[in-house]
């Protein structure tokens, strides 16, 4: 009795502190260790729909005869191209993602209109190559090839180091003599040539000598990531294809916070409504349940936050759903608990063997909803995948919770003697 | 147990009601690659672009013309303006066929000086290409086919071929309910019906598969008795199951229909539809359609 009534304790206090650490967050030092569900930065992201902001998605027109061998390849450069834009304009929370081969996504939150970076995210690519005084000297078409390379960069070197290979067309091979020639000849400070990008400077290699050769290197500081974005950079010029926007979802800030305020009314009162059914209906055994669902809303938040979950409005409906979904367990094991109340068995046996006996169709039926959300995961896009994840973790953990909370409390009742079958909605 | 009506018997009855309720989503869906559309399809689907503006006042049919007007001057293409909202603060929403960007500038530029506007003003901005729409539907057609066949294949090795078959049937019905309910209703179908969708089809069969884990069960120990005895038996011990589960899942999804924004109204209604033609199949149908199936096959290898 001793025994049950502190393990009875020391489970609701161990929902409470996950509870705490939950809304308030739970770090060890500098280290968080659980976000905050409040904690858009460590935790639970909050999708374009929740906090505004546009989703841009480009689509490569592949003109004919284009060699799909190269897509990756190009698509690769043409991420590295929308991501120079979106920082040079400002956007530095922008994110692109590749979608299927030939479709690039690009994320924009709190842009008003999106209008204006379409535009630009969107516009055929200038490469220029330029002395100190602006003149063009080269453009795009006359590079056949940019490569980060990692090695010596000559036979008297010493070190191996990161740098960029860069491959001329036998017409640029003619410019680049040129370029180089008038460039190294000016005084120190102006010997260098600008690689710019829509007109704004990438990089400023120095250059010390005519190069008459179909292949050059840029060097000097460079790491693994920094030359292969450089390299990307120069490989925009010879994109084969332009970026066409095919389509655009572009949310409000103001809709998207009154989108979050209600979804979070709408859970506590749909939680609260399940709450007293279940108590109305199944007595002691649905106050349980009640408890379990609270472990259950508890250990879901934590995980969410600790996946840094993408939440967006599909996704809380997700949520919500799978709180409704998640007394099923319960209510599926109480009514057979029910039905071995009325065939006469004791309390203890009646739970007992409830339990085991709804535990096949507990598992069968949610292996079901398990399947739906793993095909919206892997076929869908965007939101849709949100909505897949938050639906698939609710329905693990509830099952979770019904077999081993649910029990565990139920049969502290009993140790309780709390054995009147009425209470057990018999 | 005592039952007040029999449903295994009465399943004629209960047949041709979900034949009513299913005949105009049939039609519909089978109509749609013949290029008859009954469906009110949002952008997601069909293409298009749909702006949302806040105008600070109620929006008077005047209203509504002058910004037809106005998007036909910027764009030269012709766009339809609804009111969303209530009172004094509503919004003008315009559809048309997909603008490129450089339209739409023109009409978030046209739209903030005629009407003394900013870009806050601007609650949605939206734009798919027919491309994407097209895309959106075959996936829908994939993940509805390959989530179904995946179900039949997982109850069919955890109870049996036939059961299997009536599962699927059921699910298949409570689809067609809902494609029916938008067909009649017209109401507006986007991107957020698949997932809802999906989200019936596994919602629907968990509510058969315990009609069906009890009749597994009961099976074991009635070896003499008829099957539709057995049947009807499970039908009726697992009703309370059945009905508690979809009041509380109804009870979350319904409180979010109600208090939530337009978009997440689009998605819970047709999970709302789904969940109670789900219980209906569940109770009415599955069973039967088990004892239905399993005489069938018997038959044949009779």
């Amino acid at each position: 009795m001793k025994k049950s009534i502190i393990s009875f304790i020391a489970v609701m206090l161990v929902i409470v502190l996950i509870g705490i650490a939950a809304i308030m967050g739970f770090s060890v030092g500098d280290k968080t260790i659980i976000p905050s569900v409040f904690d858009s930065e460590n935790g639970i992201r909050r999708g374009l729909d929740l906090v505004g902001g546009s989703s841009i998605t480009f689509e490569a027109q592949l003109p004919d005869g284009y060699d799909s061998g190269n897509l990756s390849k190009d698509m690769e450069t043409a991420q590295e191209m929308l991501r120079e834009r979106l920082t040079r304009e400002g956007f530095t929370e922008a994110s692109v993602t590749l979608q299927g081969d030939k479709r690039l996504v690009v994320e924009i939150p709190n842009i008003k209109n999106p209008e204006d970076a379409v535009k630009i995210l969107g516009a055929t690519a200038q490469l220029t190559f330029t002395d100190a005084d602006g003149k063009v000297w080269l453009n795009g078409s006359d590079v056949k090839e940019a490569k980060a390379q990692y090695g010596r960069i000559s036979e008297s070197s010493v070190k191996e180091e990161h740098y960029v290979q860069m491959t001329l067309t036998a017409d640029g091979q003619k410019k680049f003599a040129d370029a180089t020639q008038a460039i190294s000849s000016r005084t120190d400070g102006q010997n260098w040539m600008a690689i710019n990008l829509d007109g704004v400077a990438q990089s400023q290699p120095g250059v010390h000598e005519r190069i008459d050769s179909d292949s050059c290197i840029i060097y000097g500081s460079f790491n693994a990531d920094s030359a292969k974005s450089l390299a990307n950079l120069i490989n925009v010029g010879q994109l084969p294809f332009t970026l066409d926007q095919v389509e655009l979802r572009a949310v409000g800030p103001q809709l998207g916070s009154n989108a979050l305020r209600s979804s979070f009314v709408a859970a506590l009162i749909g939680i609260a409504l399940v709450a007293i059914f279940m108590i109305i209906i199944y007595r002691l055994p649905g106050f349980i349940s009640v408890i379990a669902l609270g472990f259950y809303m508890v250990i879901e938040a934590v995980i969410l936050s600790l996946l840094k979950v993408n939440l967006s409005l599909p996704g809380i409906a997700g949520i919500i759903l799978s709180i409704g979904m998640a007394v099923d367990a319960n209510v599926v094991i109480f009514e057979r608990v029910k039905e071995e109340l009325r065939a006469g068995k004791s309390v203890k046996a009646s739970i007992d063997s409830g339990f085991k006996r709804a535990f096949t169709a507990i598992f069968d039926s949610n292996i079901t909803t398990l399947i739906a959300a793993a095909v919206l995961f892997w076929k869908g896009t965007g939101t849709i995948v949100g909505f897949a994840t938050t639906l698939g973790l609710g329905v693990i953990i509830s099952m979770f919770t019904a077999l081993t909370v649910t029990h565990f409390l139920l049969n502290r009742m009993v140790d309780f003697r709390i054995k009147n079958p009425k209470v057990y909605g018999a | 147990m005592k039952s007040k009506f029999q449903i295994i018997k009465n399943f004629k009855i209960f047949g041709i009601i979900s034949c009513i309720l299913c005949i105009v989503g049939i039609v519909s869906l089978i109509a749609l690659p013949f290029g008859k559309n009954f469906f009110n399809l949002s952008i997601d689907f069909a293409g298009g672009t749909e702006m949302e503006f806040n105008m600070h006042a109620a929006v008077t049919p005047d209203m509504k013309g002058e910004i037809a007007d106005l998007f036909k001057e910027a764009t030269g293409v012709d766009g339809t303006v609804v009111e969303a909202g209530s009172g004094v603060n509503q919004q003008a929403i315009i559809r048309s066929t997909s603008i490129d960007t450089d339209k739409r500038s023109a009409v978030i530029e046209a739209m903030k000086a005629k009407f003394n506007l900013t870009d806050d003003d601007l609650y949605n901005n939206e734009d798919v290409s027919a491309s994407v729409g097209n895309d959106l539907k075959t996936a829908a057609f994939i993940s509805a086919i390959l989530a179904a066949i995946l179900m039949m294949i997982y109850i069919a090795i955890r109870f049996e071929f036939t059961s299997g078959l009536a599962a699927v049937v059921c699910l298949l019905h409570d689809l067609f309910v809902m494609l029916s309910f938008y067909v009649i209703f017209q109401v507006q179908m986007d991107q957020n019906f698949i997932a809802a969708a999906l989200t019936i089809l596994g919602y629907s069969i968990n509510a058969s598969i315990i009609v069906f884990d009890r009749v597994r069960e009961n099976l074991r120990v009635a070896r003499k008795e008829p099957f539709e005895d057995v049947a009807e038996r499970s039908v009726w011990q697992t009703m309370g199951r059945t009905i508690n589960t979809t009041v509380t899942t109804l009870l979350t999804v319904g409180m979010v229909f109600i208090l939530g924004v337009p978009s997440l109204r689009n998605f819970t209604l047709p999970l709302i539809i789904g969940i109670v033609s789900g219980a209906y199949s569940s109770i009415f149908l599955s069973a039967s359609l088990w004892g239905k199936f399993r005489k069938i096959f018997r038959r044949r290898h009779a």
